[in-house]
């Protein structure tokens, strides 16, 4: 017997509409139900030119954190610009989760077309994932940034690797901010490229411009960075 | 010689288990990750053969199957590159929430001397009394847990169900036997912990549900969601099954396959539901299953017969924004009367375009639904008198309990009320014994075969109550 598929997200079963069209053209695959899909918020409107930040002020074009994290002179010019799908709301907090905590690597299909589609448009030679410490990614068993890229059929390049461990919550903004290098290089490769930088959520910034900076100092020509949430 | 020295030598200084990792595994279907102990000890424990180990997802006749929760709904297979194995590794996302099981990953249970505990000498305080009818169920429970059986107690709503497990579980503790109560829902388990401890206060009683913080506890007494059944293996000398009914049929095959895992394999299970299945109705009348039914409420009235009414296309009636008069009417009514009620609704979106016609009746009616946050205290508030009435979906199909409440269902005939549900609808009117009559209709565009089999039910055990002089004569 012929089964529905299942939705990705929420498992109930997608019903099929058979109409002449889809007995005679092959309709793109759909992998999530209606419902869940109109729980995405794509981030629209005016936002941060930097960090993707939806703006309450149309007058302002960057952010506060933005300004702050420039006139920095130890992350001044590390990251120039960060992309972010979707809105971190309640049920993106909960895919994540479980895609990240429980490990459900499938759901990384739910995002594969908005992630192709942004792919598609931002230029970069490396698209390079942010790591994970040998800890965590043997609790995981795969790196969450990876896993988006590679199911929205994009090759990731690992130049990065983990330092320390990676307890972030527990520090401060500060602490984080000053804390000592979190990432190291595990390739020479980034003279004079532009890399694309592959992270789930963009939380204060502060681990996308670690990273950046260890590429910067190594040759990097230009550091972008793309989120699914902010 | 010396070989044979080294042989005497170990039988007489046989391996000395782990207690911590005996209490913690035993009974139970484990992940690495949630075996909080060093890799050594547990490695150690295989190669004794006091820890078994097995894959967590496996390939079977061109099929895959999760070791932990049993599906093999093959939609809900999906693999990863997975950097413990370093292969395209297969998971099953039926069970995801508890953490992923796959192909690389197993699941380890405790093969060594069983989990005993010490037991009390008085082991129950409960000395309340129980009517004809749960008598009668509460000696074939006790029979049935002796003879490690299998019984159906089929008991109307408001027959006082948990009473009837008192007497059985008594006896099983006395015999240093486990039991687990079993329910799908969390609420339940919070309710009856407390019940189960009053009753039984020399036994440490567990209650296990997602979150639960004695979810890694060994105990005699364990009250449990249905959900945390899949982290037991042979645990159990008695298993309750409580509302068995109130499992989608998608998810009847991986609860059979959870009780069957989390028994012992001489052990005995009990069926508790006001609406046993068609399947379980079906295998009582051929015998296959033993029952016994307590058709009469503790109060000893019979059970309110609900009314059907034609409610005509109610669907066209809210497209024009309007309430079929006879439902209005008994709405009316009851607002009134200050008679609290609960309107039955086929789906939420039904019930939201109707509730501001309804606001229009009385403005303080609320509507209720499943991830309501307020769902609690939406209840409360009604049971309090401080609503004069929910709209609700099937939600609140079981568990209510309100004083004087009477219920209608707008488009009975709709497919999510099957039979189970309107039983168990009908079921929340009537539970006391000073108003044990109350109104419970049915409007509908057409009778489904559900609503009338429904009616048939109630009538059926009201007529058995009364044969088996269950019923006080008025
Ligand atoms: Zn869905
Ligand atoms: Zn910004
Ligand atoms: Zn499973
Ligand atoms: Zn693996």
């Amino acid at each position: 017997m012929f089964s529905n598929q299942l939705c990705l997200l929420c498992n109930e079963e997608m019903r099929q509409e058979l109409s002449w069209k889809s007995v005679f053209l092959k309709v793109t695959e759909k992998v999530c139900c209606e419902t869940c899909n109109t729980k995405f918020e794509r981030i629209t409107g005016d936002r941060c030119r930097t960090c993707s930040r939806t703006l309450a002020d149309s007058q302002d074009s960057v952010c506060y954190d933005c300004i702050r994290w420039e006139h920095d002179s130890t992350w001044s010019g590390c990251l120039s610009s960060n992309h972010s799908l979707f809105i971190y709301n309640d049920f993106l907090k909960e895919i994540i989760a479980k895609y990240k905590y429980r490990g459900d690597y499938a759901i990384a299909g739910a995002f594969a077309p908005y992630l192709k589609q942004y792919l598609a448009e931002l230029e970069f030679d490396c698209l390079v994932p942010i790591p994970l410490s040998a800890e965590r990614l043997r609790e995981r068993g795969f790196n969450q940034a990876k896993g988006l890229a590679q199911m929205a059929g994009y090759s990731c390049q690992e130049l990065l690797m983990r330092t320390h461990s990676e307890k972030q919550s527990k520090k401060s903004r500060h602490e984080r901010i000053h804390a000592q290098q979190v990432f190291q290089l595990c390739s020479e490769e980034v003279q004079g490229k532009q890399i694309l930088l592959l992270d789930d959520i963009y939380t204060t910034g502060s681990t996308l411009r670690q990273a950046a900076k260890v590429l910067k100092l190594a040759g990097a020509e230009e550091i972008k960075s793309l989120t699914l949430a902010r | 010689m010396s070989s044979i020295l080294e042989i005497s030598s170990t039988e007489h200084s046989p391996f000395s288990f782990s207690k911590d990792l005996h209490d913690h595994l035993s009974g139970r279907s484990l992940l690495a990750l949630e075996i909080p102990f060093e890799t050594a000890l547990l490695t150690e424990h295989l190669q004794q053969g006091f820890v078994t180990a097995k894959p967590g997802v496996v390939h079977d006749k061109s099929k895959w199957l999760c070791g932990r929760c049993g599906s093999t709904d093959q939609r809900l297979f999906a693999s990863f590159p997975c950097s413990l194995c370093d292969s395209d590794c297969t998971y099953c996302r039926a069970c995801i929430m508890m953490g992923r099981v796959s192909e690389c990953a197993k699941l380890y249970t405790w093969s060594g001397p069983e989990w005993v505990y010490p037991i009390p000498e008085k082991v129950m305080a409960w000395e309340g009394t129980l009517s004809e009818g749960q008598q009668t169920a509460s000696d074939q429970v006790v029979t049935s847990i002796a003879a490690n059986a299998e019984l159906l107690v089929w008991a109307v709503c408001g027959a006082g169900k948990t009473e009837v497990l008192f007497r059985g579980i008594e006896s099983a503790l006395t015999m240093g036997k486990r039991i687990c109560i079993a329910t799908p829902r969390t609420d339940v388990v919070l309710e009856l912990a407390p019940r189960l401890k009053a009753a039984f206060p020399h036994i440490d009683v567990a209650a296990l549900y997602g979150g639960s913080e004695e979810r890694h506890k060994q105990s005699p007494l364990v009250v449990s969601t249905t959900h945390q059944l899949f982290r037991f293996e042979r645990a159990f000398d008695v298993i309750i099954i409580d509302e068995v009914d109130a499992f989608p049929y998608s998810a009847d095959a991986s609860l059979q396959y959870a009780v069957s895992k989390a028994k012992k394999a001489k052990s005995s299970t009990i069926y508790l539901t006001a609406t046993p299945s068609k399947k379980m109705q079906h295998d009582y009348r051929s015998g296959k299953l033993s029952a016994v039914k307590i058709p009469a409420r503790f109060h000893r009235r019979p059970i309110p017969v609900p009314e059907l009414k034609w409610g005509g296309n109610w669907q066209k009636q809210l497209q024009q924004g309007k309430l079929h008069p006879e439902l209005k009417r008994w709405t009316l009514q009851r607002l009134q009367q200050n008679i609290p009620i609960l309107l039955f609704f086929p789906s939420i979106a039904v019930m939201d375009s109707c509730l501001p016609l309804f606001q229009q009746l009385h403005p303080h009616l609320q509507s209720v639904y499943s991830a309501d946050p307020n769902r609690k205290e939406k209840v409360m508030a009604l049971r309090h008198g401080e609503f004069p009435g929910l709209l609700t979906t099937t939600i609140l199909e079981r568990g209510v309990t309100i004083h004087r409440l009477e219920v209608a269902i707008i488009g009975a005939e709709h497919d999510v009320f099957s039979e189970s549900g309107l039983v168990q609808i009908a079921g929340r009117v009537g539970r006391s014994k000073d108003h044990y009559r109350g109104n419970v209709t049915f409007f509908h565009y057409g009778k489904s075969k559900d609503m009338v089999e429904a009616v048939s039910h109630i009538k059926r055990m009201n007529e058995e109550a009364h044969k088996r002089g269950l019923l006080d004569v008025l």
